[in-house]
This record gives C-alpha cells, sequence and structure tokens, in this order.
C-alpha cells in the first residue's frame, strides 16, 4: 500500500491550457458580458463545451457561447475526496489526475469524443456503468458557480460533502442542458478507486438473468457493473482484494479479461452499437418485465435491467406508452455525426408548465439553449 | 391575543371553517387554542407561534382541498410532519394554517425485486427500515432522531446520519416524489426508474422545507444490509492528532459506514451517563464504523488501526460482540441527553466545513467560546465535515441568551470563511435565516425568490422560512455589525 502521506500531497499539476486566476476572472467577466447583452437584446444562445454530446437534445438556434477555453482545475485535494474545475476542463485530463491519486469520478460519465467537458458532462448528466452501484452524476454535484440568463453571476452549493442551505440549485443544473444556466466552476464528490475489479459471465436467458439480478440485489455483493446482451450476463465486481474473491465465489460463473466491455458500453461502442440507425434508451425500473418482442429487434441490457437499449421499427408511441406504463420514460438517440438529436420523453402537462416557470426564474428572457431538451424550455 | 388580531382570526376562521368542512371532516380540524399549543413549535423550542387552525387530512383530495381553499382566501399554509426540526421549519405562520401530515403514515408497498418502498410521508424513517428488515433491507439516511421523525420531514430538510458519509443524504435515496400545489395539483417528480425525463426536481423538492408543495407520497430506495460491521473508538491527545487521523483515513481510499468525533466535554458528559468505558482523559475520541462483504471489512478495519496507530492514537478499542459495538454507538446517540445534563439550555450548530479546516476551526471555536464566556461542546460527523457544535446556556439569563446567539452566528460566519456552510443537514428554518444572509449574494436571494415564485406565486407556502427577503438582511446585517463591534470589538476578524 502506498504510504498515507504520499496519498495527501495536493496536486495542480498544471496543464499548458490551464487559465490563471487573473485570466479566469476575464473570461468570466467576457461570459457574463456575453450572456447579459443576449438577454438585453433576447438573442439566443448556443452553449457549447468540446461539441461531444450535441447529439444529446434538440439542435439549438442561436449565437456559440463557448465555455472550451474556460479550463482548468481549480482546487483538488485528494483527502477531501473533493475537485473543483471549470467548465470547459477536458473530462480526461480530471480523470487522469484523479486517477494519479488513487481516485475516480464514481458515475464514471461518458465521453463519446476525446474533446468531452467536465461541463457537458454536468449540464447533460449522463452516467455510466457505475451508475445503480455508485450513483448519477447528480448525486456527487456539491456546488455550481454559473450565470443565469439575465446575465448574473451566481453561486450556490460550494466544496463540502453535506449543504442544505437554500434549495440545492447545483443539482438541478445536471442534466438541464444548459437551458438554465451556463455552468463556470463545478465542484464534484469524487471515490477511491477500487483495489481490484474482476469481470464475470454467466450464461441465460433474460427471465433467469432478471430473476438472478433481483436476488444478488438483496444481497451486500460489491457488483458494480452489468451488461446483458444475447443470453450472456457480464457482471463486473469491484472492492477489496478479498471482497471481490468472495463475491465472485458467491455468483458464479467465469472469469474474463475483459478491459474493452465497460468501456465501450460507457462510450456506446459496443458492437450492439452502430450510428446508422436510431436508437431507443428506456431508463425503467430493474425488474420492469421483459419488453415485448413486438416492441424490438435488438436490445442491450445495462444497470441490473434499469437502462435498457432497443434497436426497433415499431411505432415511437407504443414504445414511449409501454415505458411509461412500466414505471420508466423512453429516449430516442440518433447519433449520426452531422446532425445527431435526442427526442425525450413527453412531460405531463402539469410538469411542462411548472418547468417552463422555472425556466423562466433562471431565464426570463428564454435566451439559454432554448428548445434543447424540449421545444418548450 | 390583541383584539384585533383576535377578530382577525375570528373572521378568517369564519370564511375557511364552512370551506373545508365540506371536504374535511371535523375531527380533522383543531381549532381550539389549548389544542392548538401542540403545535406551536418544532424542537426548537424557543420560537413559538399559535397556527389558526391545524388541518391532519387523511387523503390525498383532503390535502388538496385545504390547499385549494387557502390559495383562494390567500391564507398561509405550514406543513408539519413529526415536529423534530431543530430550525423552527415547522413552526406555523401567524393566521395560517398547519397541516400536520402525520395520518399519512401508510407503507403502501415494498417492492422487492426492485428494492424500493412506496410510502406516505408520514411514515416514521426507523418504520420503513423497521418493515424492510424481514427482507434484508434497510433505509439507508439514519438521523439520530430516526424513532421520531417522518420521513416527509426527512425529504423536506434533506436529512442526514450517522451514515450518509457512505450511503447518501435523504436527496441520494428516494426515486419518486408525489406533492399537491398550493393551487391543489398533483405533480410526480421523478419516477421509478433511476431516472426522469426534465429538469431534476426531485433535487429542488428534496431540502425545500414545506416552501414549494406538500409531498403526500415519497417512494425510497432500500439497500441490503452489510453482511458485516465492525466498530472501533480511539483516543487522541490533541485535537490536531484526531483531525489528522480523519484525513489519513479517507485519504487512504477508506470511505467508513461512519466516523464520528466527540470532544474531551463530550467524553465526560457521555461516560458520566453511560459508563460505555469512553476514555475521559482522551482530547478526542474517533468512532469508525467499517461495513461490506466479511472479507472486505477484515481489509479495512487492518488498515484503519495501523493510520490510527501511526498517527498517535493513544488507545483503540475495538468491538468484538455486537453488544460490544451497540454500547459504543449508544453512547454516541445519548450525547444529546448527557449534554442537557451540563446546562439548562443546548444550541445546537451544524454548520459544515472541509475536513482539512476541521483543527483550526475547532479551535478557534474554543477562543470564540471562551471569549464569549460560554462552553462549547462538540460531538458531530467528522467523516463529512459536519460540525455540530453544543452552546451551552441558560435562557432564563437574558445576557446569556444573547451571547450564545451572538456565538452562534459567528460559529457559523467562521465556517462560511473555512469554505463551508452554515448547514449541513438540519436546514434553515427562521432559527438560521439571519445567517443566509452571510453565505449569499443578493443576487442568489433573489434568484432563490424566483425559483419560489415558480411554484408558489402568492407565497403561501410556509412564508418566511429559508430564504430571507433583501430587507430582512439589510436589517441583519446594519444589527450585526452593530452587535460585533459594541460588546466584543476584537473579535470582528481572525
Ligand atoms: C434529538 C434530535 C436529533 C436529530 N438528529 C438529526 C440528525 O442526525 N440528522 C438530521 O438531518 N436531522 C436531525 N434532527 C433534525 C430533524 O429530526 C430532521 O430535520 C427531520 O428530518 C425532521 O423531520 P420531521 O418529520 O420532524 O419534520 P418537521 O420538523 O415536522 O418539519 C421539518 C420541515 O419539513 C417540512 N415538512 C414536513 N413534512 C412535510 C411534507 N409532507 N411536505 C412538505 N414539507 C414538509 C416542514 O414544513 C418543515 O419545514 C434531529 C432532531 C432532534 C430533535
Amino acid at each position: 500500500m502506498e504510504t498515507v502521506a504520499a496519498r495527501q500531497r495536493p496536486i495542480t499539476q498544471a496543464q499548458s491550457t490551464d487559465l490563471t486566476i487573473d485570466q479566469a476572472t476575464n473570461q468570466t467577466q467576457a461570459l457574463v458580458d456575453q450572456v447579459r447583452h443576449a438577454y438585453v437584446h433576447q438573442q439566443p444562445l448556443m452553449i457549447t463545451g468540446g461539441g461531444s454530446k450535441s447529439f444529446y437534445g434538440r439542435s439549438v438556434e442561436g449565437d456559440q457561447l463557448s465555455v472550451s477555453d474556460y479550463r482548468g482545475i481549480i482546487n483538488y485535494e485528494p483527502s477531501e475526496l473533493v475537485i473543483t474545475a471549470r467548465a470547459g476542463t477536458p473530462l480526461h485530463i480530471i480523470e487522469a489526475v484523479l486517477a494519479e491519486e488513487g481516485q475516480m469520478l464514481g458515475f464514471e460519465p461518458p465521453h463519446y469524443t476525446p474533446h468531452a467537458t467536465l461541463g457537458g458532462a454536468i449540464a447533460c448528466g449522463l452516467s455510466g456503468p457505475r451508475r445503480p452501484y455508485s450513483g448519477a452524476a447528480r448525486d456527487f454535484v456539491l456546488g455550481v458557480t454559473m450565470i443565469n440568463g439575465k446575465g448574473e453571476l451566481l453561486h450556490f452549493g460550494g466544496q463540502v460533502m453535506k449543504n442544505v442551505a437554500g434549495y440545492d440549485v447545483s443539482r438541478l443544473m445536471c442534466g438541464a442542458q444548459g437551458t438554465l444556466g451556463v455552468l463556470l466552476d463545478i465542484s464534484l464528490k469524487v471515490i477511491p478507486q477500487p483495489a481490484s475489479e474482476q469481470t464475470r459471465i454467466l450464461s441465460g436467458n433474460q427471465k433467469q438473468i432478471q430473476n438472478l439480478l433481483s436476488k444478488w440485489g438483496r444481497l451486500p455483493l460489491p457488483i458494480s457493473a452489468t451488461l446483458f446482451h444475447n443470453d450472456q450476463l457480464y457482471v463486473r465486481l469491484s472492492g477489496t482484494e478479498s471482497g471481490t474473491h468472495s463475491a465472485a465465489l458467491s455468483i458464479g460463473g467465469d472469469q474474463i479479461i475483459e478491459d474493452q466491455l465497460w468501456q465501450q458500453a460507457k462510450e456506446l461502442q459496443h458492437p450492439f452499437f452502430t450510428s446508422e440507425q436510431t436508437c431507443w434508451r428506456l431508463s425503467l425500473p430493474p425488474a420492469a418485465p421483459e419488453i415485448p418482442e413486438y416492441l424490438f429487434k435488438n436490445q442491450l441490457i445495462e444497470w441490473a435491467g434499469a437502462q435498457r437499449w432497443l434497436y426497433s421499427e415499431a411505432d415511437h408511441c407504443n414504445i414511449i406508452r409501454w415505458a411509461e406504463n412500466n414505471g420508466g420514460h423512453a429516449s430516442l438517440i440518433d447519433r449520426n455525426t452531422s446532425d445527431g438529436y435526442t427526442l425525450f420523453h413527453p412531460m405531463s402537462t402539469g410538469l411542462m408548465a411548472l418547468s417552463q416557470r422555472i425556466k423562466k426564474s433562471f431565464d426570463p428572457a428564454g435566451i439559454l439553449n432554448p428548445g434543447r431538451l424540449y421545444p418548450d424550455l | 391575543m390583541t383584539l384585533s388580531t383576535a377578530t382577525q382570526r375570528d373572521n378568517l376562521l369564519n370564511s375557511l371553517l364552512p370551506e373545508l368542512g365540506q371536504l374535511i371532516p371535523a375531527q380533522s380540524i383543531i381549532t381550539k387554542v389549548e389544542q392548538l399549543h401542540a403545535y406551536e413549535c418544532d424542537a426548537f423550542t424557543t420560537m413559538r407561534q399559535l397556527p389558526l387552525l391545524t388541518v391532519l387530512p387523511e387523503t390525498i383530495e383532503q390535502v388538496q382541498h385545504v390547499m385549494r381553499c387557502c390559495h383562494r382566501l390567500e391564507i398561509p399554509v405550514v406543513a408539519r410532519g413529526a415536529g423534530t426540526g431543530l430550525t423552527a421549519g415547522s413552526m406555523p405562520v401567524e393566521h395560517g394554517v398547519l397541516l400536520g401530515m402525520s395520518k399519512f403514515d401508510q407503507i403502501h408497498d415494498i417492492d422487492l425485486d426492485n428494492r424500493t418502498a412506496l410510502i406516505g410521508p408520514g411514515v416514521r424513517n426507523k418504520a420503513v427500515s423497521d418493515a424492510a428488515a424481514p427482507h434484508n433491507l434497510y433505509f439507508a439516511p439514519d438521523p439520530s432522531s430516526q424513532l421520531a421523525c417522518s420521513v416527509g420531514g426527512n425529504v423536506a430538510e434533506n436529512a442526514g446520519g450517522i451514515h450518509c458519509l457512505k450511503y447518501g443524504l435523504t436527496v441520494h435515496n428516494i426515486l419518486e416524489l408525489e406533492f399537491v400545489t398550493i393551487e391543489g395539483e398533483l405533480i410526480t417528480l421523478g419516477c421509478a426508474a433511476l431516472d426522469a425525463a426534465g429538469y431534476d426536481l426531485t433535487a429542488i423538492m428534496t431540502g425545500s422545507e414545506g416552501l414549494l408543495g406538500i409531498l403526500v407520497k415519497i417512494r425510497v430506495k432500500l439497500l441490503p444490509v452489510p453482511a458485516s460491521t465492525r466498530v472501533m473508538l480511539a483516543a487522541f491527545a490533541t485535537i490536531e492528532d484526531a483531525g489528522n487521523a480523519i484525513a489519513a483515513v479517507i485519504g487512504a481510499g477508506i470511505i467508513p459506514a461512519g466516523l464520528e468525533m466527540i470532544d474531551q466535554t463530550g467524553i465526560c458528559a457521555i461516560e458520566e451517563l453511560m459508563h460505555a468505558g469512553y476514555p475521559v482523559d482522551a482530547a478526542a475520541v474517533i468512532i469508525c464504523e467499517l461495513d461490506g462483504s466479511i472479507a472486505e471489512v477484515e481489509d479495512e478495519l487492518s488498515s484503519v488501526i495501523r493510520i490510527f496507530t501511526d498517527l498517535n492514537a493513544t488507545d483503540i478499542q475495538i468491538a468484538e460482540t455486537a453488544e460490544e459495538s451497540t454500547r459504543i454507538w449508544a453512547a454516541r446517540k445519548a450525547a444529546f441527553p448527557a449534554l442537557a445534563r451540563l446546562a439548562p439550555d443546548n444550541y445546537i450548530m451544524d454548520g459544515t466545513i472541509p475536513r482539512r479546516a476541521l483543527a483550526q476551526v475547532w479551535k478557534q471555536i474554543n477562543q470564540l467560546a471562551d471569549q464569549y464566556q460560554l462552553q462549547v461542546v462538540n460531538v458531530f460527523h467528522a467523516g463529512d465535515g459536519n460540525m455540530h457544535p453544543s452552546i451551552l446556556f441558560d435562557s432564563s439569563d437574558d445576557d446569556q441568551h444573547r451571547r450564545a446567539f451572538e456565538l452562534g452566528t459567528r460559529i457559523l460566519e467562521l465556517c462560511i470563511e473555512v469554505g463551508g456552510t452554515i448547514s449541513g443537514e438540519h436546514g434553515i428554518g427562521l432559527e438560521k435565516i439571519n445567517q443566509m444572509c452571510l453565505q449569499f449574494s443578493a443576487t442568489e436571494l433573489q434568484q432563490f425568490h424566483a425559483l419560489k415564485q415558480a411554484f408558489d406565486p402568492k407565497q403561501l407556502l410556509n412564508p418566511g422560512k429559508q430564504i430571507p427577503t433583501l430587507a430582512r438582511c439589510a436589517e441583519f446585517n446594519a444589527m450585526h455589525v452593530h452587535h460585533g463591534e459594541m460588546p466584543f470589538p476584537h473579535l470582528e476578524r481572525f
């Protein structure tokens, strides 16, 4: 084991593109000015980071507001389990810096391209294979500095684990896709990397596997990811050496050497995924019934049943209705590089009206990424 | 009660009662002043206010009806769970309705395959884990008040507990919320899946202290009970050593299920009441609980022992039996009764700071306590930096009372200065509303008000709580500086 002293060393290995404090202040001011100007002139803005998730949502018409140069790690002390960085910081840099200290982002955010930024990851609120076990992006957000649609610079939450002063605006920003504010600085809780990890494979049909997953879910097993496809279940175990070893004995199956599987699943690069066809993502209670065969051609199941990817020629309404009737929701994703888009599940009238009022409270002129999430937001 | 407020009260009752009566049975409406006293405060008993009346609805339709009536007549509504809040959050407002949610105490469903429970907001926190226990599952948030407090109150305050370092706060352990708006509309936030379409409004509703809507149904997550749990108690000769030990455990990649710290006064008070074998000569003790699979826990236990030993622990007790673990925890949980024996009143703070500042802030709190001539005891959730300094005082002595509250403000200022917050889990309510002015700028407060407006344009839900008006802040800031200068000019800044 590494010595404690070595682990406590605060690291701030500066990247050449990191901003100095003065540069950051100037850039913040420039971004504030740009939003304020857009507010005064009621001119819509399209907020961009690294462009890696531009397909996740609808296209936005507006002047570009780029935060990709607003980058750098502001504060990271491993013993605090907190990192604060600017929104334009590339995700891979953040992950590398954390890995150096034996830590990681617990929600395993997808990158999709090497240009993925922290701001984009939080604005989209996407989480990877570890989601059901460690939590979602929103679970790790501790605080943000942001610009609202009036061009006001605001700070919510902080760098501490527990904070109930005022409404939890920082978490609200997660998944709001920039429609409520421009994210500048983001503080996240981080977790220690597991000391040991292994992947096991088991075979069975969906019913058998769902039963198994439900049973395991009620046991204290260190499962950190699952993937089911073509009657094969892959299970990742993470924990201490002896913890994963004893869990492996109780779940059975065979250990496989798999360095790519989870990375591929997270990045939608598993052979199942093709960018030629639109793909459905169904988010469901994990033990929701099997999706009827007439609704899909091919499926891949993650998150112990809670995230199901489908290729389908069925009527859109039927898929949406099935997801809703089974306690979840559906989104339709087109990852075409040139003009990809995502359509999200329709909201109830009451919820949409409330969401519109909330949007208005942050962005009264409707200039921040209008329409990106829903046409009316 | 002056005549004019009495008349006003009668007028309001005359217009409200017939409307309420259309759907609410008479026995669910309390108007007698003697009976209303039961609802005049929460566990922060220094602040009290009688409501116009109390309604104890039993169905969602009844809640909707109350809201529609109050909305039409523009009468404020304050929700109340079990009234264990520590910040006057559910204290009634004058001429307002107190909506007691205690009859929403059904556990509708425990879904074993999805590991969730669908419950009413009036269900007691501990009752959820009790109901799930036969299936080897439990509800993770475990505030010390868990025998009494309601899950609705937990959601409204985003309550934490000793295990939230590893298992998260209430916000991390709920999936779906059904609430009634001030207009009487029923809206569902989140869903039974792990995420939902649109904005993350479960996050905004959690910790909103009854200002945005009335919770009527909650779907919580249940977790499997760990296979093994080990508890240890380590003593340290200085606060610095204890603070370093906390940082080192986390820095070594170990997330204990609980990591608590108690200072010497706390240790002595607890030991006197509980005789749990706490080392009374130590400057601080750390209680560390590890859980997981048997193999995992044994690995981590030896690492933690090594870290504590390397960092000068003067004594380490490891519970070998369940009884010994219970003894260590029971003593920690008896901290508040133990402190209650030291002074007539006890003002519990809830500031949270980055862990690295623990030792420094602890020292400064002790300095401040000396300057204000009051005793402060620290018993707190060290793992997540959530301090609970308790200021001991006697409220019958006006000067002590004033000094206690001023010292409280100074402690919270200190927490903000080191990058922390004025509240980690107890909430703001009315008790800490002035200190919100220290933590947030005017534009930030206005953004909060705008958000509130999106839910409650007429400002009828729990008005005057949680988010101060700018006028209130202006007044407080003026008064605050004034107080800081007058009696203790040398205390302004460290
Ligand atoms: C001895 C003691 C120990 C404590 N320990 C802890 C601890 O370890 N951790 C911790 O976090 N807290 C602790 N608390 C504080 C308190 O128990 C929590 O804040 C708890 O969550 C309050 O729940 P309640 O049901 O009593 O809510 P109440 O006090 O009745 O109400 C609290 C707030 O919630 C709102 N509310 C209640 N029900 C609803 C509803 N259905 N819809 C909308 N709003 C609602 C109220 O308006 C109010 O603003 C402790 C309190 C005591 C007395």
